[in-house]
């Protein structure tokens, strides 16, 4: 199977979107002339015309609500808050106007716009330009949390995210933007809502999602060696929450860690742990979390790596909540 | 729009045909009754949780939306029942929202604030300050995307001005050449606070700069409105970008249902009473001999039995059932 960037991922999903139907637009700062900071959508506004491809003022309120206006009236619009950081400015029009239009109109228009953004820390872009957006969207009936981890991911979910009549707000972890991975079928079209159990395991499941997933399993790794067996789910989509894979595998390993980059506390893994001791009480030996500190994140390069929910803090956690010694040989991160 | 006023649009359309005078005036005569017998029921603990009242500022939906053709987007406030009474909405649909009855217009979902009503053009009225120009904005680009010879409307109050909905989607519409036509219905009042107190400078004159065009009209008088939106409506659908219309106006009533309105300054009510919209048209519709005593008395006669109706009709309308489907998405995909 072929290879693809992460990035060239999500290009050749809104180009092939775009070419497939002629309601979706794709709009936002410095994404059309210029190719996106971050180098994704370069020759989209060539390849789609400058109608349907077009660079905005800095003014994340007005990309929201525009989006939201021309969803309500026939156009699919895509658009590009450049960083996650900036997106408690258009929030007014994510969560009051695209999140609640369906329900309130009482289902005379859904709302099919997409939100694409760039999150996550690692890459020295300190405490406003690192963040993880999830928690402040995760209470909001009707926006869906797509959170892919791979190329394939990406591009599969991204095209649904783009059918799917509903705001969706698409994340994209700056650190999986050179990443490369097996490409999917041509046109794959994956489904939101589906967590995947991407390595199996007996002892332990790890729920994680993004970046976090590519460290899970470099500890999964790492932990083999110590005679721990970790089966790993990568959450793919954080609203709606597919629980019930993880209790699928809970039922079987009995203990499960949850690892969100992001603030202990209001996180999606509060959300997972307790729906799943609801649920799944009699199944669970052990259950916790490992996240950020409920600090900013920090700016230096050892100050930053420190904070963060790496390879080695995984194997670290699970050896201390497992009671085992640890080795002497430590494992690095993959990405 | 019903069907009436669809022939009175298709018939100005076509340049054939003033509207009606006399059918502006029962337009203003049915939202004034519809707003006190509003206040009526909200006393009598039938309307719920709070409403504002567009009693005094009539002229304003009615003389704009008399310019407006079939196809054309509107996207009002929270004031919103003229907004919606002007475009055609059933009135006993938006009565039994209010009372939040099942055979409302949004069966009971959206309450007074935010109601939608997209049959008859209403993308919908936002209950936050400054969405509804957001909405339009978006509505615009959709319509103009898509080659229809259509426009969206935005009504909002004065102090919206200070809101970063109005700077940044006025700017986003200019750029993009829009057609999109932003009515600031200025009733000098923020909320409990004068607008002057809190504003610098000309509101207008915001709009000018970033190249509107722009004009300011009294907001009493539904003839002059009527005249400023066709101009407005003409150059935003001409292809030549939005326009500005500020209406001066004044609400009779409080900003809300707890608000006795002791911020206003002596006298100013019984002034502004004696400029009541409904006697300037009357008063015209006379002079011109448009309508004689007889046709405006009949013309108010018919207006307080219609709300009277409607007003009985709704408090014997069902409530919706309490399990009456909270559903959180759409289920459903783009072909």
């Amino acid at each position: 199977m072929s290879e693809i960037e992460f990035r060239d991922a999500i290009k050749q999903a809104l180009d092939e979107e775009l070419a497939r139907d002629e309601r979706v637009v794709f709009f936002g700062e410095d994404v059309a002339a210029a190719g996106g900071v971050f180098a994704v959508t370069g020759g989209l506004q060539e390849a789609h015309g400058p109608r349907r491809v077009f660079d905005t003022p800095i003014s994340e309120l007005a990309i929201a609500g525009a989006a939201f206006g021309a969803a309500v009236t026939g156009l699919r619009p895509v658009v590009e808050i450049m960083f996650g950081d900036f997106l408690h400015l258009p929030m007014d029009s994510l969560v009051n106007q695209s999140a609640k239009y369906w329900f309130i109109s009482n289902e005379q228009a859904s709302v099919p716009l997409v939100v694409r953004s760039a999150v996550g820390a690692g890459g020295r872009f300190g405490a406003i330009h690192s963040q993880m957006p999830v928690p402040w969207f995760q209470g909001v009936p009707g926006i869906k949390i797509v959170c892919p981890a791979t190329p394939r991911d990406a591009k599969g979910l991204l095209k649904a995210a783009i059918r799917d009549d509903n705001p969706v707000l698409f994340l994209e972890h700056k650190r999986l933007y050179s990443m490369k991975g097996p490409a999917g079928e041509p046109g794959e079209v994956l489904p939101i809502g589906k967590a995947e159990v991407v390595r199996p395991g007996d002892d332990l499941t790890i729920a994680t999602a993004m970046k976090s997933v590519h460290d899970a399993l470099a500890a999964a790794e790492e932990l083999q060696g110590d005679g721990v067996s970790a089966e790993v789910v990568d959450l793919k989509t954080l609203r709606p929450l597919d629980l019930a894979t993880v209790r699928e595998s809970v039922v079987r390993t009995n203990r499960l860690l949850v690892v969100e980059e992001g603030p202990h506390t209001g996180g999606w893994s509060g959300a997972v742990l307790g729906q799943l001791a609801e649920d799944a009480l009699e199944h669970l030996d052990d259950v916790w979390r490992l996240t950020t500190a409920d600090a900013p994140i920090p700016y230096s390069p050892p100050l930053e790596d420190a904070f963060l929910p790496t390879a080695e803090r995984i194997v670290a956690s699970v050896r201390e909540r497992l009671g085992l010694a640890a080795p002497s040989n430590p494992v690095t991160s993959t990405v | 729009m019903s069907r009436n006023k669809r022939a009175v649009a298709e018939a100005v359309a076509r340049g054939d045909r003033e509207p009606e005078p006399l059918e502006l005036y029962r337009q203003m005569l049915l939202i004034r009754r519809f707003e006190e017998a509003v206040q009526r029921l909200f006393q009598r603990g039938e309307v719920h949780g709070t409403t504002h009242l567009y009693s005094g500022q009539e002229a304003g939906a009615v003389g704009v939306c008399s310019v407006l053709r079939e196809g054309d987007r509107v996207a009002g406030t929270y004031r919103g029942h003229g907004h919606a009474l002007a475009l055609g909405v059933d009135p006993q649909a938006l009565m039994d929202e209010l009372l939040g009855r099942a055979t409302g217009v949004c069966a009971g979902r959206a309450g007074s604030m935010n109601i939608v009503d997209l049959a008859h053009g209403l993308i919908g009225c936002f209950g936050i300050v400054g969405g509804s120009i957001a909405a339009a904005t978006g509505a615009a680009l959709a319509l103009e995307r898509q080659g229809l010879d259509n426009v969206a409307v935005a009504f909002f109050g004065e102090g919206t001005a200070n809101q970063a909905y109005f700077a940044e989607c006025l700017n986003f519409a200019q750029v993009l050449r829009l057609p999109v036509v932003f009515v600031c219905e200025n009733n000098r009042y923020m909320e409990f606070t004068p607008i002057e107190d809190v504003t610098a400078g000309s509101i207008r004159a915001r709009a000018e700069v970033l190249g509107l065009l722009a004009t300011t009209v009294d907001g009493m008088d539904v003839r002059a409105v009527r005249a400023a939106a066709a101009t407005a409506v003409e150059h935003a659908r001409s292809g030549a970008g939005p326009a500005f219309v500020e209406t001066l106006t004044y609400r009779f009533v409080g900003h809300s249902r707890s608000d006795p309105g002791h911020y206003r300054k002596p006298g100013e009510l019984d002034e502004m009473l004696e400029r009541d919209p409904l006697k300037i048209a009357r008063a015209w519709l006379l002079d011109s001999g448009e309508a004689s005593e007889e046709e405006l008395d009949a013309a108010e006669a018919w207006a307080a039995a219609r709300i009277d109706e409607v007003t009985e009709r709704a408090l014997a309308a069902p409530f919706p059932a309490p399990d009456a489907g909270a559903r959180e998405y759409k289920e459903s995909f783009a072909a």
